[in-house]
């Protein structure tokens, strides 16, 4: 069962996927877009790390600290979204000293709502729903049929990466991209890469 | 200082300043419009605990708010930052759907005249029907 340590983990080994990958970030982005992705994510997360609260603190505290941090530090829409998908990651698990299975999916599901109430995508629109939605889809369908939370979250970064490879097809309908119209075909839309970062570090931390 | 204040939102501290400026023309003598844009570190982008306290800044002299907005996180980080306020003072702020430039001259030239936001915002979001070339 993930508790506050297993959450701190899995927000550091997100800080360090974007920090690996924040060149390939900014590239897709400048494929398709303001050409910032890697670096405002990138500059979001190394504060979210720097604020982290000190050991003892709730599994809530710690996901509202990174939505700060991601509010007041990142600049691009990223921050605006992440920062919303962990707040109310944060209110789904308010009171909650260690996560179920069923904590974490709900945390999850709850994050993207909030994505898509503050970004007004829909899947297809080329943007990190469609990423982020097979992913709590294949999340919520692991634990219902029974698998752990290591396996389910496997299954749903998977689930996210498919997602990331089919926008590479699409036109953009929303987001910096959605300017290019037809020119953004071809191209893979940036949030799905960096959301696929995001389940993967989930899948690495919260299980152990 | 006018009923309303008009707030300037940009990815760039430059553009909300110049659009600022521009609108003033039309309203010579206004103090009633705010322009906020870029990072905390000067980049260029949004922020919306700046937003935020442009925002606390127009309320503490204004009876009301509009906000214009340029690019897609102007307008979530603007959405943030009117959350971040008290209840209270959510009421009294409305965000504009508006092109930028032409919007803030209408909306500023609206406040000067001593509109109530609702009316500042409906002028501004006139300016999605005006032709430039008749």
């Amino acid at each position: 069962m993930p508790g506050a340590h297993a959450v701190s983990t899995f927000v550091e080994r997100f800080a360090a996927a974007v920090d690996a990958h924040a060149q390939e970030l900014t590239e897709l982005d400048s494929a398709i877009g303001d050409a910032d992705h890697g670096i405002n994510l990138q500059r979001g997360m190394r504060a979210a790390v720097e604020r982290l609260p000190a050991g003892g603190a709730a599994p809530d505290a710690i996901l509202r600290a990174v939505a700060t941090a991601l509010i007041s530090k990142t600049g691009g829409a990223s921050g605006p979204l992440y920062g919303t998908a962990f707040l109310r990651a944060s209110q789904a698990v308010a009171g909650c000293g260690s996560l179920e299975a069923a904590d974490v999916a709900r945390m999850f599901r709850a994050a993207l709502d909030g994505i898509r109430e503050r970004g007004k995508a829909e899947p297809g629109d080329k943007t990190m729903v469609d990423a982020f939605t097979p992913a709590v889809d294949a999340l919520e369908a692991g634990i219902a049929r029974g698998d752990d939370l290591r396996t389910a979250l496997r299954a749903a970064a998977q689930a996210a990466g498919a997602g990331s490879d089919a926008t590479i097809p699409l036109v953009a309908r929303k987001g910096r991209a959605s300017y290019l119209g037809e020119r953004s075909r071809e191209h893979r839309d940036p949030g799905s890469r960096s959301t696929t970062l995001l389940f993967e570090a989930a899948a690495e931390a919260l299980p152990a | 200082m006018s009923r309303t204040a008009v707030v300037v939102v940009s990815h760039s501290k430059q553009l909300a300043e110049g659009v600022r400026e521009l609108a003033l023309q039309m309203a010579r003598g206004s103090n009633s419009v705010w322009a906020v844009g870029g990072t905390d570190d000067g980049g260029i982008g949004t922020s919306a605990p700046a937003i935020h306290g442009a925002l606390v800044e127009a309320l503490g002299h204004c009876d009301e708010a509009v906000v214009l907005m340029d690019l897609g996180s102007a307008h979530l980080n603007t959405e943030i930052a009117i959350e971040m306020l008290d209840d209270a003072l959510q009421q009294r702020v409305s965000m504009a759907d508006a092109p930028l430039v032409e919007g803030a001259i209408l909306a500023v030239v609206s406040a000067a005249g001593d509109a109530g936001s609702a009316e500042v915002r409906e002028r501004a979001e006139e300016a999605r029907r005006m032709n430039k070339m008749m």
